[in-house]
């Protein structure tokens, strides 16, 4: 095992806080057998933001799926609400939310029609109408998927993640193929999840484009 | 006993201490097997009267039977430690498994050549589909191939491991169930001129060896699967630091 | 509930959208079917001994052929991670889109197949039990399906491979199902091999699902 630790910048204490929604400590992730890094540990409490940023490969991706549960690190551990985050039951609201680089919609159906499974499946309550006129994607709701472009694709995507009632959001690049519209409206339902006592984790290459204020910053 | 038991459970997850004990282990296998497998084919040869049916050609039972019986245990062995390395992530289990598998495959593929050879004095046929015991050991046969070329299919050796493990776990519990009903089927379509490879009205003299064989014969499994085991386990482990040992050491 | 209506829903709308993969299965199991004729003798003896058996591998054939992309499509386009993440158990997803698999695929089959029947001499009185017969045995062969593709959906290949891991599962079904079938023909009670047929359903449509949703957590790594 030759590669090196990276030690990821802004470590806080592994010590797990009392009202932490997400904690991390002690984690170590690898890719391929190969290490990407260890010793990450933070926590974040209501209202709070981790950045994540990195060069392509450095294993952003990795860490916001691992986070999610969807992959096992190699060592560490990661509690959501004090419990083990692959072992959360799936109660009627889940706490997270992840959005992925894969959009995660069916190309066969229309907007409308993703937007409403993801909001009955997850039991929400968003009114459509008003959500797709916030995306400029009203016009849009009857189109099919496939014949979207890229930028609406991910503006619906976004949709469905506001369709998804979560205090954990966990999103990767999320800014990719936004026009500064869209970047506005993210940063604003980002700064409302945070307000509303959410938390959130945000993998971007472009920091700067994403103008909160992040109470960590984890660089790989 | 609680610390006594957890380190042992440790130590048996622990890749460099079960290659050192498969080391240790392995001639004293080699040893047994080759006198197990003397005194019984001694005594299934020379020492069983022929059957008054079959003459002396039942004898093959003695190879045909522990392959069976061992083709089948050895299954069950492999979806146990397929298992364990899935619910508990431990990758020796896996390893134990994917050793486990090419050895019960071809006792199985033994056990149905040796089944052909004792049929066809009986049927006049090297196979016989009526045969219920046979059929199922195809199955079985078709289930390990599956097992071993799903893992093949896979790159991520990681991903490869715990895919197979669910097949295994899925073919473990259709086992039973298919041999019902293979059975069931056979009973359907027997003809009166069918007999089936039962071993004939048996008496001590006939059950030692066989006994003999069976013992014989999973000690023979047991050095098999180790040896592979070790070979499953270097090639795991081949970048770690007691690998490298071993090789400049020329232990290897 | 609403979980398993939505997926169910969900599913059955992009099937109907895709009918063209829909068409394909059925096709193949006509197609298969005549072949037979061809490869044994088109005489109404042989056909008629021979016609439930090959009635039915056909339907096994195509009820794999069916199921083979069940879950590949939401993999590559991200809404498998999404299942998994939701507030829904992922073994009752996955046996919501068996059921509307099952709806497009197996039905069609199911009305197919006493035509065949007939095209291969056996009697009208046995299509009764053929099809309650196919009814019983489809849902089981989904689930073995269901299986196979959660266990080959991160193969690039893994067409060919799916017939290998599960065709072997389906013995039993072939064997009840062809029995119950040949007793109809012959006239005689059925019972038996249909409860048995019931019970296979049974246990697959429990278990099944939970093998797939732990292949398909494996799979999405």
């Amino acid at each position: 095992m030759a590669a090196p630790a990276l030690s990821p910048a802004g470590l806080r204490v592994d010590r797990v806080q009392k009202n932490a929604i997400l904690s991390v400590a002690n984690l170590e992730i690898a890719r391929g057998g190969r290490p990407l890094f260890d010793g990450l540990a933070f926590a974040l409490a209501p209202t709070q933001l981790a950045v994540v940023t990195g060069a392509n490969g450095s294993g952003k991706t990795t860490l916001l799926r691992t986070l999610a549960g969807l992959q096992v690190p190699t060592a560490g551990a990661i509690l959501v609400n004090g419990i083990p985050v692959r072992q959360i039951a799936r109660d009627l609201v889940t706490p997270i939310a992840f959005q992925g680089h894969l959009e995660g919609l069916n190309q066969d159906l229309t907007v409308a029609e993703n937007m409403h499974f993801y909001r009955r499946l997850w039991g929400g309550d968003l009114p459509i109408a008003a959500l797709a006129q916030e995306l400029r994607l009203d016009e849009y709701l009857e189109r099919k998927v496939r014949h979207l472009s890229a930028g609406q694709k991910r503006r619906t995507a976004l949709g469905c993640l506001r369709l998804r009632p979560a205090t954990l959001w966990l999103l990767d690049e999320p800014l990719t193929n936004l026009d500064q519209l869209g970047v506005d409206l993210v940063t604003a339902w980002l700064q409302a999840h945070l307000s509303s006592g959410g938390v959130a984790v945000v993998a971007t290459h472009q920091a700067e484009r994403l103008a909160l204020r992040a109470h960590f910053a984890v660089e790989l | 006993m609680g610390t006594i038991s957890w380190r042992w459970f440790h130590l048996l997850a622990s890749p460099p201490y079960v290659f050192r004990l498969a080391g240790q282990l392995g001639p004293w296998l080699a040893a047994a097997t080759v006198v197990t497998l003397a005194a019984g084919t001694y005594g299934g040869l020379v020492l069983a009267p022929p059957d008054y049916l079959q003459g002396d050609g039942f004898r093959i039972i003695y190879v045909h039977v522990p392959s069976a019986y061992i083709g089948l245990m050895a299954y069950v062995l492999m979806a146990s430690a397929a298992a364990c390395g899935f619910i508990w992530r431990i990758k020796l289990a896996h390893a134990v498994a994917v050793s486990a598998a090419p050895v019960g495959a071809s006792f199985t593929f033994l056990a149905l050549v040796t089944g052909a050879v004792w049929g066809k004095p009986m049927w006049g046929t090297y196979w016989q589909w009526a045969d219920a015991r046979l059929v199922s050991e195809l199955v079985l046969l078709f289930l390990y191939l599956g097992y071993m070329l799903l893992r093949a299919a896979f790159d991520d050796r990681d991903k490869g491991d715990r895919i197979s493990a669910i097949l295994a776990a899925v073919g473990v519990v259709n086992v039973p169930i298919i041999h019902f009903s293979v059975e069931w089927w056979s009973t359907l379509h027997q003809g009166p001129t069918i007999s089936r490879l039962d071993a004939p009205a048996i008496t001590m003299d006939m059950l030692a060896p066989l006994l003999i064989m069976i013992a014989g014969f999973t000690l023979c499994f047991a050095w098999l699967v180790l040896r592979r085991l070790q070979a499953e386990i270097l090639e795991r482990e081949a970048r770690t630091r007691w690998v490298e040992q071993l090789v400049t050491q020329g232990a290897v | 509930m609403a979980s398993f209506t939505s997926v169910f829903a969900r599913d059955l709308k992009i099937a109907i959208r895709r009918w063209s993969e829909l068409a394909t299965p059925l096709i193949f199991f006509v197609i298969i079917a005549s072949l037979f004729p061809f490869a044994l003798s088109p005489d109404v003896a042989v056909l008629r001994s021979a016609g439930t058996g090959i009635l039915w591998i056909a339907a096994l054939l195509s009820s794999l052929l069916a199921l083979d992309g069940l879950f590949r499509t939401d993999m590559e386009d991200g809404s498998m991670e999404q299942l998994i993440l939701s507030p829904a158990s992922l073994g009752l997803l996955v046996f919501a889109k068996i059921c509307a698999h099952w709806v497009v695929s197996a039905l069609p089959l199911i009305v197919l197949a006493p035509l065949l029947a007939l095209s291969f001499y056996l009697p009208v009185d046995a299509l009764p039990t053929l099809i309650f017969a196919l009814a019983l045995a489809t849902p089981t062969l989904s689930a073995l399906a269901a299986i196979g593709a959660a266990l080959t959906v991160s193969l690039r290949t893994g067409g060919g491979l799916i017939g290998l891991l599960v065709l072997p599962l389906t013995a039993p079904v072939l064997i009840f199902g062809t029995r119950a079938t040949d007793m109809a023909v012959h006239g005689e009670p059925v019972l038996g091999p249909l409860y048995l047929l019931g019970a296979l359903a049974a246990f697959c449509l429990a278990l099944g699902p939970l093998a797939a949703s732990a292949a398909l957590r494996v799979s999405v790594e």
